[in-house]
């Protein structure tokens, strides 16, 4: 699967470490995280997909605190020798927890760093010099899932960002189709593609890397 | 002590807020709204006239002269269950809405366990005319149909949870994804000292009357404090609003009761304090019951109100430094205890406080006769009858 996904045209891979609680997640993301657990998937499970998928793609691995933490103080290294390149962990805003925040910054993954919707100006900045790698905006108010229409903020928060940001902007929640990645792809550094991915992956494998060939496609042709 | 450290949104390492991105400016704005709203005089005012005219405040201290007889030393109870809608939880309910209305907010979220917390916010939603959403898991509705249809009552919206475990937990991360997006225009009232910063320390405070009155009360009426009090831990809200007032008396021991469920052996149990070990759930960082991997445990519980993986941030700190004492009780032993208390004293108590009975029961002897206890009845058990009637226990 992973492999097919780079073969489709991802230029970054996203493998979750599932957590029993997400509550960042909608329903699709939720179930796919029940059905991991319930298989016996684990952090040290997630890192062993990536090793057998010899990517040549960056991937970035997104959790949640906890499974994190528990996965030891060496995670991140054990992280980066699967060749992992980022971490993004969806309830551990900037500022929270310095202690932790250190770890993961001062550590060998790229720290990539939330934006929503809601952030002031001046937080952003705060949190795009906080971050490495790339920024993440998250598009809408909520939680990760499939939408029919591209919140109309959107544009509007992302020059925002952009003012007070150096770094590569990717935007993601509720990205489902192609005319979504176009739209947003015209805006943003990338896109990002979760629930929507996963739903047709519920279905068939060959489906998911269809839906993904066909967003590289709408991105290509602006 | 613990209002220092919690203005940092700790109480020492736990609380804190581990939440998504996009709440963090309404937890800002909570922050400002709560502290502006306490300097306000109309607010608490209106907060004081509210709890006095319409929960029924102060609750009243009533002695138990056989329960005193069999531990072998004076119990006095602290009433909760005689407040409107029959529970603590009211007290934090009542404040919430009032602060919801001062910030704008048209629309009310809330988690229900025993349902307790989810009538109590119905309650003042109808009366305040706040719209009211409240998330229950599927098997917590099964086990307290009445408050369901209490809550239907008074215009709630009740939305049955699937997911996990269909309990308290799951219900919790339901209304925090309902909050993340319409974080504009509705406002969480968490059920009790759990979540992210501000809430413990909010809910701690609307919650510290019960300790207030009950340490004048006590002084009044028993001429001296109580060596111990004696509360049930769910997620420590009752238990929270009992101890606050007398964190500072070092003589007065504070003792937590958790649910030991099936037994702690067993695995099934909702002990966080006992056996749980520090993580990170629904926004704060306290003791959870977790997996090696860092995967929450399902809790187990009889008690709905109980039936929860984590705990307060501020229990964990107690814990820690020693000041509070925390124990368990067994369901058979907290369903014994509901049955023997009620023909005792004619009080129905919740199969959640009946935990905290229980372990005094057991301890008869252990307080010398002049050694006043301080048990907080945090609710009635009418919610109770039909599930324990169910079991077989009392024929209904
Ligand atoms: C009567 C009663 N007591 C206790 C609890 C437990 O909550 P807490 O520990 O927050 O007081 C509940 C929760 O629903 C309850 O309804």
């Amino acid at each position: 699967m992973l492999q097919g996904l780079e073969a489709a045209g991802a230029d970054v891979l996203e493998v979750g470490v599932p957590f029993s609680d997400p509550v960042a997640d909608g329903p699709v993301i939720q179930s796919s995280s029940q059905q991991a657990l319930a298989h016996g998937m684990t952090f040290e499970g997630a890192l062993q997909l990536i090793t057998d998928a010899k990517l040549s793609v960056p991937v970035v691995l997104f959790s949640y605190l906890n499974p994190i933490v528990a996965a030891g103080p060496d995670a991140l290294h054990r992280a980066r020798a699967a060749g992992a390149h980022g971490v993004l962990v969806t309830d551990l805003p900037v500022g929270e927890d310095p202690e932790r925040e250190s770890w993961f910054g001062a550590g060998p993954l790229d720290f990539v760093r939330l934006v929503a919707p809601t952030t002031p100006r001046e937080r952003m900045g705060l949190i795009a010099t906080h971050g490495r790698g790339f920024v993440y905006l998250i598009s809408r108010l909520g939680v990760t899932g499939m939408q029919d229409e591209i919140s109309t903020s959107l544009p509007g928060t992302l020059a925002t960002l952009r003012e007070v940001c150096t770094l590569p902007i990717c935007v993601g929640f509720g990205i489902s189709t192609p005319a979504h990645a176009r739209q947003v792809g015209a805006l943003a550094d990338g896109i990002v593609v979760g629930s929507a991915i996963v739903r047709a992956a519920e279905r068939s494998v060959d489906e998911a890397l269809a839906l993904t060939r066909s967003l590289r496609v709408a991105l290509d042709e602006g | 002590m613990t209002a220092s450290v919690a203005d940092s949104g700790r109480f020492g390492a736990f609380g804190g807020r581990y939440v998504p991105e996009t709440l963090i400016p309404a937890l800002d704005a909570l922050e400002v709204a709560y502290a502006d709203a306490l300097r306000d005089p109309a607010f608490v005012t209106a907060l004081e006239d509210s709890l006095r005219t319409y929960v029924g405040r102060p609750s009243e201290l009533s002695d138990a002269p056989h329960f005193s007889a069999l531990v072998g030393a004076p119990v006095y109870l602290k009433r909760e269950d005689l407040n409107h809608t029959g529970a603590h939880k009211i007290n934090s309910a009542m404040a919430h809405g009032l602060l919801a209305q001062r910030m704008g907010k048209t629309r009310i979220i809330a988690e229900t366990g025993a349902g307790q917390h989810g009538v109590a916010t119905a309650t003042v939603c109808a009366r305040l005319g706040l719209e009211c959403v409240v998330y229950m898991g599927e098997e917590d509705m099964r086990r307290q149909q009445l408050n369901v249809f209490r809550m239907r009552l008074m215009g709630a919206t009740v939305v049955p949870v699937l997911s996990g475990t269909r309990t308290l937990k799951d219900a919790t991360s339901e209304a925090i994804r309902d909050w993340v997006t319409n974080c504009e225009h509705s406002h969480y009232i968490i059920g009790s000292v759990v979540g992210p910063a501000p809430y413990p320390r909010m809910v701690r405070d609307f919650q510290a009357i019960i300790g207030r009155e009950a340490r004048a009360q006590m002084l009044e009426r028993a001429g001296r404090l109580p060596k111990s009090v004696v509360a049930c831990i769910g997620g420590g809200s009752n238990a929270m609003g009992i101890f606050h007032a007398f964190v500072p008396d070092r003589e007065v021991e504070l003792v937590g009761v958790e649910a030991a469920g099936h037994g702690l052996a067993t695995g099934q149990h909702s002990a966080s304090l006992a056996q749980g070990t520090p993580g990170v759930l629904h926004g704060a960082l306290s003791y959870l019951l977790q997996d090696a991997d860092g995967q929450i445990y399902p809790a187990h519980s009889v008690s709905a109100g109980l039936d929860y993986p984590g705990v307060g941030p501020e229990h964990a700190f107690l814990k820690d430094s020693g000041r509070g004492t925390y124990v368990s009780v067994t369901d058979d032993d907290a369903l014994a205890a509901f049955g023997q208390f009620s023909r005792m004293e004619g009080i129905i108590p919740a199969l959640e406080t009946a935990h905290a009975i229980s372990w005094i029961m057991a301890n008869a002897g252990r307080w010398a006769p002049d050694e006043p206890i301080l048990l907080c009845v945090s609710g009635r058990g009418d919610k109770d009858v039909a599930q324990v009637a169910e079991m077989g226990i009392v024929p209904l």
